[in-house]
C-alpha cells in the first residue's frame, strides 16, 4: 500500500537509514563519553567509536583517516576550506576561482573574502551546467591559490569534470577544493583518482544524521594546510576545535560504509527509475530537462514545464514532496540563480521541479509521481492564459507585460 | 507554508475558468502581471449594456495557488455586480476572504488590478473615459 505523501526531495536531505540509527543509539546513553577525555574508559570508548567511524568516512572517498576533519556539516566544511586556504596561503596569492552555480555556502564565503582582500573569479557555465575547461585555463593567474568547483550540482545534478579541473589547477600551482555534498556515496569521488586536495561532504545527504559533516584535507602530494576558523581546545589536529559529536560521527561512519558497499547497486536501480520518470514527464509538450543529461547524478532530475508556475504546480502535486526553482518558494522572491545561470528565461526557471530519489524510493512511488505531475501540469495549463496564447501561436515576447 | 482552506478550495475547484470573446464590444479583458514575475492573470467581464450589470466573468491565471484563488474569487464576486460596485472591490477584501498571508498580498493586488483593467478595456471599447489606474 502506497503511503502518502511521497518524499522525493532527497537532494535537500535524506532519511536516516535504520542501520545507521542502530549504530548511533548506544553513543547517546551508554557510550556517552567525551572523545577527548583521555584518562577514563568513558572517553576511551567514545574515542574508539570516533576512530572507527573516521576510517569508514575516509574509505568512502579513498582517503586516509588522518585526512578527515569532522565539522557540523558541508556549509562549515566549505567555510573552513575556502577561508582556511585563503588565510594559510595568503603569502602566495589572493585569487580564488569558483562557479556562479555553486551552493551559497561557497558563493557567500567567497563574497565574504572579497571584503578581506580576496580577488574572486566567478566562472559561468554552459547551458548544460558544465564548466568549459578553456574558461578555467584562461582565468588562472600566478596569484591563484584555490579553485573551488562543486562535484555535482544540488539543483540539477550535473557532474563537473573534476579530474580535468584539478589538473588545470595543479598545473598553475593552485589547490582544488570540491563541494561534494551531493556526490559522495552516490558516485565515485575517490580523492586520489580525481586529484582532489580538499573535499566537503555531509552525512544527511547520504542517509546519515544532520549536524555532522567532514572536510577532507590532503596530507601528501602536496601536504595541504588550512587555518582554523574555530578556535578552542585544538580538536581535529588543531583545524577545528569543539567537542566531537560522537553519535553523529558514528552515524556518519556507518552511512559512509553502507554507501561504499551499496553505491553501485543503488545507482543502477535509481538511474533506471529516474530515467523512467524523465522519459514519462518529457512526453508532456513543452517540457524541458535542465542540465546535462549524461554527466549527472543517478538519482535526480530537474524539469521545467513551460507555461505553468512552479509553486502552483507544487500545490497540484500535493502528495509528492519535491522542490521548485520558482521565486515564490524562496525567501528572496528570485527564481533559481542556478537555472538562470544556464541561460533559462525567468519563466522557465519559475516552472521547474526537482525530483530527488533515494535508496528507499519504490517503483510504485515513481508511478504515482508521474501520474500526479502529469495531471497537475495538464490542469494548470488549462487555466493558464500563457498556454492559451502559446496554443494560439502568439509569441509571448511580443506582449508588453505590466511588471509589478 | 500552509494554505487556507478557501485557497485550497478555489485552487482545486476554480470557478469560471475560461475565455470570453474579446472581439465583442460588451466584453472587457484585463491582462496583468508578467511571466518573469511568476504571475499572469487574465480576467474578462461581459456587461449587459442596458443595465451596466456584469453578466459573466471568466479568468485564466498563471501563478501560485493564491493567485489562482484570488482571480477565481474575483470572478465569483463580479458576476451580477454593476460596474460601479465592481470598482469598489478592494484587494484587502480578497486578502480577508482567502486569509492570505503577507507574502501573498501581491496576488490580491494583481486581482484588483485585473478587475480595473477589464473594466477599463470595456469602457474604452464603448468610448467612455477610463478610470484612474490603481
Amino acid at each position: 500500500m502506497l503511503k502518502l505523501p511521497i518524499y522525493l526531495d532527497n537532494n535537500a536531505t535524506t532519511p536516516v537509514d535504520p542501520r545507521v540509527l542502530q549504530e548511533m543509539l548506544p553513543f547517546f546513553t551508554e557510550v556517552f563519553g567525551n572523545a577527548a577525555s583521555r584518562n577514563h574508559p568513558f572517553g576511551w570508548k567514545a574515542e574508539e567509536g570516533v576512530d572507527y567511524a573516521r576510517e569508514q568516512v575516509a574509505m568512502v572517498i579513498g582517503a586516509s583517516e588522518k585526512e578527515i576533519i569532522f565539522t557540523s556539516g558541508a556549509t562549515e566544511s566549505n567555510n573552513l576550506a575556502i577561508k582556511g586556504v585563503f588565510e594559510m596561503y595568503s603569502e602566495k596569492g589572493n585569487h580564488i576561482i569558483t562557479l556562479t552555480t555553486e551552493h551559497k555556502a561557497v558563493l557567500d564565503t567567497c563574497k565574504h573574502l572579497e571584503k578581506h582582500g580576496a580577488e574572486v573569479t566567478y566562472l559561468e557555465v554552459g547551458s548544460d551546467g558544465l564548466l568549459n575547461l578553456e574558461d578555467l585555463e584562461a582565468a588562472m593567474k600566478p596569484t591563484t591559490i584555490l579553485v573551488s568547483v562543486m562535484f555535482a550540482n544540488n539543483e540539477i545534478g550535473v557532474i563537473q569534470p573534476i579530474k580535468e579541473i584539478a589538473a588545470i589547477a595543479h598545473k598553475h600551482g593552485a589547490l582544488l577544493h570540491t563541494d561534494a555534498t551531493q556526490a559522495v556515496g552516490k558516485v565515485n569521488t575517490d580523492v586520489n583518482e580525481f586529484g582532489i586536495d580538499l573535499l566537503s561532504f555531509t552525512a544527511h545527504k547520504m542517509y546519515g544524521p544532520k549536524g555532522i559533516g567532514a572536510l577532507y584535507v590532503r596530507r601528501k602530494n602536496p601536504r595541504v594546510k588550512v587555518t582554523a576558523q574555530m578556535d578552542g581546545g585544538g580538536h581535529e589536529r588543531g583545524m577545528r576545535s569543539g567537542t566531537l559529536n560522537v553519535p553523529g560521527i558514528v552515524g556518519f561512519g556507518k552511512a559512509c560504509e553502507l554507501a561504499r558497499l551499496e553505491m553501485d547497486q543503488d545507482a543502477a536501480r535509481l538511474s533506471k527509475m529516474r530515467d523512467r520518470l524523465d522519459n514519462s514527464l518529457l512526453e508532456l509538450e513543452e517540457s524541458y530537462l535542465n542540465g546535462n543529461k549524461e554527466n549527472r547524478l543517478p538519482h535526480c532530475t530537474n524539469i521545467s514545464f513551460k507555461y505553468v508556475e512552479g509553486e502552483g504546480l507544487m500545490m497540484g502535486v500535493k502528495d509528492i514532496a519535491v522542490s521548485s526553482g520558482s521565486a515564490c518558494t524562496s525567501a528572496s522572491l528570485e527564481p533559481s540563480y542556478v537555472l538562470k545561470a544556464l541561460g533559462l528565461d525567468d519563466e522557465l526557471a519559475h516552472s521547474s521541479l526537482r525530483f530527488g530519489l533515494s535508496r528507499f524510493t519504490t517503483e510504485e512511488e515513481i508511478d504515482f509521481a508521474i501520474n500526479q505531475t502529469k495531471e497537475a501540469v495538464t490542469k494548470l495549463r488549462e487555466m493558464s492564459p500563457l498556454w492559451e496564447m502559446f496554443k494560439e501561436g502568439i509569441d509571448l515576447k511580443t506582449i508588453e507585460w505590466a511588471e509589478h | 507554508m500552509a494554505y487556507s482552506e478557501k485557497v485550497i478550495d478555489h485552487y482545486s475547484n476554480p470557478r469560471n475558468i475560461g475565455t470570453l470573446d474579446k472581439s465583442k464590444n460588451n466584453v472587457g479583458t484585463g491582462l496583468v502581471g508578467a511571466p518573469e514575475c511568476g504571475d499572469v492573470m487574465r480576467l474578462q467581464i461581459e456587461v449587459d449594456d442596458a443595465t451596466g450589470t456584469i453578466t459573466d466573468a471568466k479568468f485564466k491565471t498563471f501563478g501560485c495557488g493564491s493567485a489562482i484563488a484570488s482571480s477565481s474569487l474575483a470572478t465569483e464576486w463580479l458576476k451580477g455586480k454593476s460596474i460601479d460596485d465592481a470598482l469598489k472591490i478592494d484587494n484587502m477584501d480578497i486578502v480577508e476572504e482567502l486569509a492570505l498571508p503577507p507574502v501573498k498580498i501581491h496576488c490580491s493586488v494583481l486581482a484588483e488590478d485585473a478587475i480595473k483593467a477589464a473594466i477599463n478595456d470595456y469602457r474604452t471599447k464603448n468610448n467612455l473615459e477610463p478610470i484612474a489606474a490603481h
